[in-house]
């Protein structure tokens, strides 16, 4: 029995040599003029050092998700990056700013029997090409990024993906239409711009045509089984009317072909037999995931997760018990306010109107005070939301982790079922030369071809199982330095923001201190 | 001075202290002369400069609270220290034992002498079985009797007075008896709160003129009167925002500390320096936690507990309020009634009867009834005015005092919370160079 441990050597290359950083053959069509970078190393060219990096400049009326706009962190690093999110980095991508505005109501081109029903929303999506004024305009409606979604998923296995917004309402939320449409919007934003942010989805075509093909999207919005089952080329090809051979071919930009069979039912459920030996069976699979490395890692990013789980909820608590605070302080005031302005009213004696004046200062100075957590929470938020993003992000790692695993378990299938098949050609071969049995030897043929079929299937397999492997690699370690970058700018802005709106406070306390010292003095 | 000395049931004893071991927390002098009455008394003060023979002075504290008694029967006992070298006092110093009941007997005592007077106002009973016993509810409740004794012992008038000296000086058998006395005849110290609150309803019927409508006219009580009413409202409401305060305050205390601990275990999975920064983080947020619930300690006594008393002192003028109607109201009844008399006298009189003797004595008696109620209702007038002048003079300095406890801490939290985020920057920013040269 065939016995093929697929290991990666120290490059991370297993079978195929494929690099990840050169996607295409250079073909312009898929490289607009714009020049980006290779992807994850280089400065951003809109950043420009500032003397005040964190806090003056931010506009609690942006919107969230993209913080193109922010200053550079200038004193740390001349490597500069934009904001606290990672959505910073797209500055050096293609899109550097994807805005989705103006959520409309359009009517389903087919009649329907109902009136009123088959209505649905669409979107106006706006890609900022580059780092010029230059902007491409298009409608989408929310199947169209279903359809993306699904694409994606299906091209780069073994990336980290960033999950698509929910179909559905959160259950138990009554929303207003309005608030589901905005939801929706603000969702949609943060999903495209994450996927521009992503070295690789980034560049890719689905992404293009999503946001640059004026009007519909040519094609279904359900993924099609049969468009890529028969292997042909990845999506442009197809778009741009080339037609796709028959034979399974590694695609460019790193993209991966499922293997051959598609999703078809068979598959399914020999691949459920595999796993079942695999699971309760004695024997080991023929194949293994071997490679320690990844082990390792993959055992750190669930760590890793339990404890960005736990600093998101934790995060959240801080952020809501600094907004009560700042709530509270500025009820004190208001009351301490009406107090001032009655004692003042009814005054008949001088020590009244000299503590209504002292009460209106210590109100003033509680209503300042209530102000500045406000602020300092619009900050903390932002920065904060680092952690919140990078939890999402781990359900764009498992998918990927399972990708590897589904891979390997078709290349396990398709193993156990060469090793089966050899085993018959075998049984047939030493019966048939014991009789020379004509039809014996048709079948013999017949399943020779099974087997060279399911040769070229194993190969593909292991090739997709190799590239999965690869992207696999190149994602962790990816995850591992923006992960550290982002969460030292995390880290930075929010301690400058909490010293910065404590010493307002404080020097706001310390006057009134000072002020009422007298009566410190008085009371000894 | 006349203790009737009454072995009624339900007299206890009580064990007697062994020698003082403790720090005394507040002490003040008194000057009787120096202070005048509009001057609000020090709360705690150092002692005069002359030698302490020749300066009178009283000076009390209220110490060391210790839990007396089992179950629903357990109670606090307070040591009381006076320190004196007034004569009427049984030497320099003396301690004695007293609990809660005591304190209200002595307020009732002065309440019921001293009409017109702003008795200062006691701590609530506990209305919460569950908190009577815990150690912040104990010590805001030492630190308000400790006030309590203090103004009373600093009032031209009220620290004159018999009951004082009883309540200072007398061992606990007699003050317990003369607590049961007060007790079996007037009223139970666990309804005081009720009995309060009856006065209370009935001072603001009384003076709101429900009753009868023999009400004084005078505008310018008038006006004290819509004043100290608008007054308790407004302080209720800043009562109840100081305590929602002192609540986030150790809500958010809690949060850092989650915060801190959670942030920690995430540099676990991070690398060497960048744990190490997160770890650090992580330890500064704990830090500023535990700063956090000190400060809503702070802001509970000496924030919100002045304004509690602030409260209580107005509760307290309301009383008087119904003191004043009923002196009023009885010195009106006892007019009429004596004109009537006197009318009917000479009408006797001129009638030349028998019955004029008779008549001539009830009159007299009555017109000095009459009398009587009169100058007792001037009295109290005279009394609130002087109180009102000193009571503004408190407030504003207990006021001030209070907003400066409250910036104190406010300024010094901010600043050690500055301080200890500051620390962490220099970690940051070494890391991040690090970083670069990878």
């Amino acid at each position: 029995m065939e016995a093929l441990t697929v290991a990666s050597d120290g490059n991370g290359n297993g079978l195929l040599s494929t690099v990840p950083a050169s996607f295409d053959g250079g073909d312009p069509l898929l490289h607009p003029p714009s020049p980006p970078d290779s992807p994850p190393i280089s400065s951003s060219p809109r950043a420009v050092p500032e003397p005040d990096p964190m806090f003056s400049l931010f506009d609690p009326g942006e919107t969230a998700g993209d913080d193109a706009v922010t200053a550079a962190v200038a004193p740390i690093s001349p490597r500069p990056r934009d904001g606290p999110s990672r959505s910073g980095r797209s500055s050096t991508y293609e899109y550097s700013r994807i805005t989705v505005t103006d959520p409309q109501k359009e009517q389903e081109m087919a009649s329907s029997l109902v009136p009123g029903s088959g209505s649905y929303v669409t979107y106006l999506i706006t890609t900022r090409i580059g780092s010029g004024p230059a902007e491409i305009r298009v409608r989408r409606r929310f199947k169209d990024v279903v359809a993306l979604a699904d694409r994606l998923a299906d091209a780069y296995r073994g990336y980290f993906v960033p999950q698509r917004p929910d179909k559905s309402v959160v259950e138990g939320q009554v929303m207003h239409k309005q608030e589901f449409v905005e939801q929706r919007r603000t969702a949609i934003e943060k999903y495209l711009n994450r996927l521009a942010a992503h070295p690789v989805i980034g560049r890719s075509d689905e992404l293009r045509l999503f946001l640059r093909m004026p009007g519909n999207l040519p094609l279904p919005a359900s993924t099609n089984v049969v468009s890529r089952s028969d292997g042909t080329g990845s999506l442009p090809k197809q778009v741009f009317g080339e037609t796709g051979g028959g034979n399974a071919v590694v695609a460019s930009q790193g993209s991966t072909q499922p293997a051959k069979g598609g999703r078809d039912f068979m598959k399914i459920f020999r691949e459920l037999k595999q796993s079942v030996t695999n699971d309760w069976g004695g024997t080991k699979p023929l194949v293994v995931e071997e490679d320690s490395e990844f082990l390792e890692r993959k055992a750190k990013v669930q760590d890793l997760e339990q404890q960005l789980t736990t600093a998101s909820k934790q995060a959240e608590a801080l952020v809501k018990a600094q907004q009560d605070m700042g709530d509270t302080m500025g009820e004190l005031g208001l009351t301490f306010v009406k107090l001032a302005k009655f004692e003042m009213e009814n005054a008949t004696y001088l020590s009244q109107r000299t503590r209504a004046a002292e009460i209106k200062e210590f109100a003033t100075a509680a209503l300042r005070t209530s102000r500045f957590y406000r602020e300092s929470n619009t900050h903390a938020v932002k920065h904060l939301d680092t952690l919140h993003e990078y939890l999402g992000l781990m359900l764009a790692v498992h998918s990927a982790f399972s990708d590897r695993s589904s891979a390997l378990l078709t290349v396990q299938t398709l193993m156990t079922d060469l090793s089966s098949l050899h085993a018959r050609e075998e049984k047939l071969e030493t019966s048939s030369i014991r009789f020379g049995d004509k039809s014996k030897l048709r079948r013999i043929e017949e399943l020779k071809e099974t087997i060279r079929i399911t040769e070229d299937a194993k190969v593909c397999a292991i090739k997709e199982y190799e590239q999965i492997k690869v992207n696999n690699r190149y994602e962790l370690e990816r995850l591992d330095r923006e992960r550290r970058d982002d969460f030292l700018v995390m880290l930075k802005g929010f301690v400058s923001n909490q010293v910065n709106y404590a010493e307002k406070i404080a020097s706001v306390w310390a006057n009134v201190a000072e002020e009422t010292k007298p009566y410190a003095r008085q009371s000894k | 001075m006349n203790l009737v000395l009454c072995f009624a049931t339900g007299c206890r004893g009580r064990a007697l202290r062994s020698a003082l071991s403790k720090v005394l927390f507040f002490a003040f002098v008194y000057d009787e002369i120096m202070i005048s009455p509009e001057r609000s008394p020090p709360r705690s003060s150092s002692q005069s400069p002359r030698s302490p023979s020749a300066t009178p002075f009283l000076s009390i504290s209220v110490t060391d609270p210790v839990k007396l008694g089992n179950g629903v029967q357990a109670y606090i006992s307070y040591r009381v220290i006076t320190k004196t070298n007034l004569p009427e006092f049984q030497g320099p110093e003396k301690i004695v034992i007293r609990r809660y009941s005591d304190f209200v007997w002595l307020h009732d005592r002065l309440a019921e002498k001293y009409k017109g007077i702003f008795i200062p106002p006691l701590p609530e009973k506990s209305a919460v079985e569950k908190f009577r016993f815990s150690v912040e509810f104990i010590e805001m409740r030492r630190q308000a009797l400790d006030i309590f004794i203090n103004r009373i012992a600093s009032h031209p008038e009220l620290k004159r007075s018999e009951d004082l000296r009883i309540f200072l000086q007398e061992d606990e058998e007699t003050m317990d008896r003369a607590r049961s006395l007060e007790t079996g005849i007037f009223k139970k110290p666990s309804d005081l709160i009720q009995i309060f609150k009856d006065v209370q309803s009935k001072v603001s019927d009384v003076v709101l003129g429900k009753e009868k409508p023999v009400e004084e006219t005078d505008p310018e009580y008038e006006k004290l009167k819509h004043y100290i009413f608008g007054l308790e409202e407004h302080l209720a409401e800043t009562q109840k925002q100081a305590f929602r305060l002192v609540k986030r305050h150790r809500e958010l205390s809690q949060s850092l500390a989650d915060f801190g601990k959670a942030i920690k275990l995430l540099g676990v999975c991070e690398g060497d320096t960048l744990g190490k920064v997160f770890s650090e983080l992580g330890s500064k947020s704990e830090l500023l936690s535990i700063k956090l619930q000190k400060e809503a300690h702070n802001l509970l006594m000496n924030f919100e507990e002045p304004i509690k008393d602030y409260v209580r002192a107005v509760q307290s003028i309301k009383v008087t309020f119904a003191d004043r109607a009923n002196a009023f109201r009885q010195h009106c009844e006892l007019a009429e009634t004596t004109k009537l008399k006197e009318i009917n006298l000479e009408k006797l009189n001129i009638m030349r009867s028998d019955k004029a003797r008779e008549a001539e004595i009830e009159y007299r008696e009555l017109k000095a009834e009459s009398e009587q109620a009169t100058r007792k209702f001037e009295t109290i007038v005279r009394l609130m005015n002087e109180e009102i002048v000193r009571f503004q003079d408190q407030k504003t300095a207990d006021m001030g005092l209070a907003f400066h406890q409250f910036a104190k801490g406010q300024a010094k939290l901010a600043n050690d919370i500055a301080d200890a985020w500051r620390s962490v920057l220099p970690k940051i920013e070494a890391c991040s160079l690090n970083s670069q040269h990878d």
